[in-house]
């Protein structure tokens, strides 16, 4: 997650403020990027991490680091996506009404990050869900080994399948209680930071 | 006494194959008020951004004379920069309160004593009450005046204006005329401005220059221009014959 938002918020950022050759058909990969089933995410990370897959040395398969990577992938384009929308939605005259007061560049384009601050916010949180509630490439390329790969929702498919389904219950449970509380906290810094941009 | 501000030769901008503006010479003196009038669409504001040094011509020179330089736009440095501030036609504000509005600028320059210049500037502009509002709940009036405030508190050596009071009733037309005098009258400051009335030219101007298609029709003092005009098309838009 802390990955995918290193990389995601200035492709954002950069994407929404450059123009450049080639910057539509980028943004037409982003959006099909953030469409992408996790499934084949995880399919095309595990093909790349197996034995004979180019990268099979790193022997990252069936691993904690495996899952991060699937996982980067499927969550960077969403927040790339949404960072770039909120920072293009913010007034375009307003750059160069900052950069007339006496403005950087880089002074301009984080005052223009920081008008888009709740769409960004938005944007972390719909990463953050993304990963939280997949199952598909975490089951394939982390392989759900207890104690090491194994996270709340493939344990909930796990324990579904045993019959145990009050534990999965519970687990789903606490899934969801994430959630909650992750949504709550975005509630609660938008009221404090006063955001009336939307 | 008068020494050599902007200086424009041959400038020209061309916006995809359209020249929106053609200049062939223009000179502004340190510390004057000039008065940039002429129908919509005519040039001004793309005129203004090019003295902010916001964008460079496509073709010609346009130089500005700092202490003991000569700068364009493509070798300013920020410090060159932050002498000019300008104050734009539909001004758009941080969605912060308006007191950070107003200390935007001083901040972006590492300045971060400066609330008493801050609640000083917000009882100069009458904003003091609406100190803490939100840019989202005030007035067209409100607005520009919050806007002009966080342009002068950067106390600049030269002030550009696009149509300061367009659209204001007259209240905050002339409190907006008086903030401007004020300015001039305290720190000499060189102030450029915009305005479709040729009255409020008058009032406040000491020069003027009138803008028609791209290209200057005429310059020179308010009052000749008013009382005088060389150009039929200057003696047209005086006199409001000229539709626009
Ligand atoms: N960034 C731009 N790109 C393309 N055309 C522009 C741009 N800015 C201004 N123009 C065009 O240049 C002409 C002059 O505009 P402007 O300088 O805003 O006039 P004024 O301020 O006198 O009303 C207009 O026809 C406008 O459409
Ligand atoms: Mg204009």
């Amino acid at each position: 997650m802390a990955l995918a938002m290193i990389i995601g918020i200035p492709l954002g950022i950069w994407l929404a403020l450059r123009h450049f050759p080639g910057r539509r058909l980028l943004t037409a990969l982003i959006y099909t990027g953030m469409g992408l089933p996790p499934v084949v995410v995880g399919l095309f990370v595990f093909l790349m991490l197996s034995r004979s897959g180019p990268f099979g040395d790193l022997g990252w398969l069936f691993t904690m680091n495996a899952m991060i990577v699937a996982q980067t992938i499927i969550a960077t384009p969403l927040i790339i996506g949404v960072t770039m929308s909120s920072v293009q939605s913010v007034d375009p005259s307003l750059r160069m009404q900052l950069r007339a007061l006496g403005a950087s560049r880089w002074q301009a384009s984080w005052a223009q990050l920081y008008e888009a601050r709740f769409g960004v916010l938005v944007g972390l949180v719909i990463g953050f869900g993304s990963i939280i509630s997949e199952v598909g490439a975490v089951m394939l390329v982390g392989g759900n080994i207890e104690g090491r790969t194994r996270v709340l929702t493939t344990a909930i498919v796990l324990e579904t399948r045993k019959g145990s389904f009050d534990f999965a219950l519970a687990l789903g449970i606490i899934l969801l209680l994430i959630a909650f509380v992750m949504n709550m906290a975005v509630v609660a810094i938008q009221a404090r930071t006063g955001s009336d941009s939307q | 006494m008068t020494s050599l501000l902007y200086e424009l030769e041959q400038v020209k901008q061309v916006y995809g194959s359209r020249t929106v503006l053609s200049i062939p010479a223009l000179q502004i003196s340190r510390g004057e008020i000039f008065a940039l009038i002429g129908p919509s669409g005519a040039g001004k504001s793309t005129l203004l951004r090019l003295l902010a040094l916001l964008e460079a011509p496509s073709s010609g020179s346009l130089r500005l004379h700092l202490d003991d330089r000569i700068v364009t736009c493509e070798d300013a440095t920020l410090e060159d920069r932050r002498r000019v501030a300008m104050v734009f036609q539909r001004p758009v504000l941080l969605s912060r309160s308006v007191r950070q509005n107003i200390a935007y600028g001083l901040r972006l320059r590492g300045k971060r004593d400066s609330r008493e210049q801050v609640e000083a500037m917000l009882e100069r502009v009458s904003m003091l009450p609406l100190a803490d509002a939100r840019p989202h709940t005030l007035s067209g009036g409100e607005v520009q005046r919050v806007s002009l405030a966080r342009a002068m508190i950067l106390e600049p050596d030269i002030l550009l204006l696009d149509e300061p009071t367009a659209n204001l009733d007259r209240y905050n037309v002339s409190t907006i005329e008086a903030l401007i005098r004020d300015q001039h009258a305290r720190q000499g400051t060189t102030i450029i401005l915009i305005t479709h009335n040729i009255f409020q030219a008058r009032r406040l101007a000491t020069r003027m220059a009138l803008l028609l298609d791209g290209e200057l029709v005429e310059v020179g003092p308010t009052e000749t221009l008013c009382e005088r005009p060389q150009d039929p098309r200057t003696a047209a838009f005086v006199s409001g014959d000229l539709v626009y």
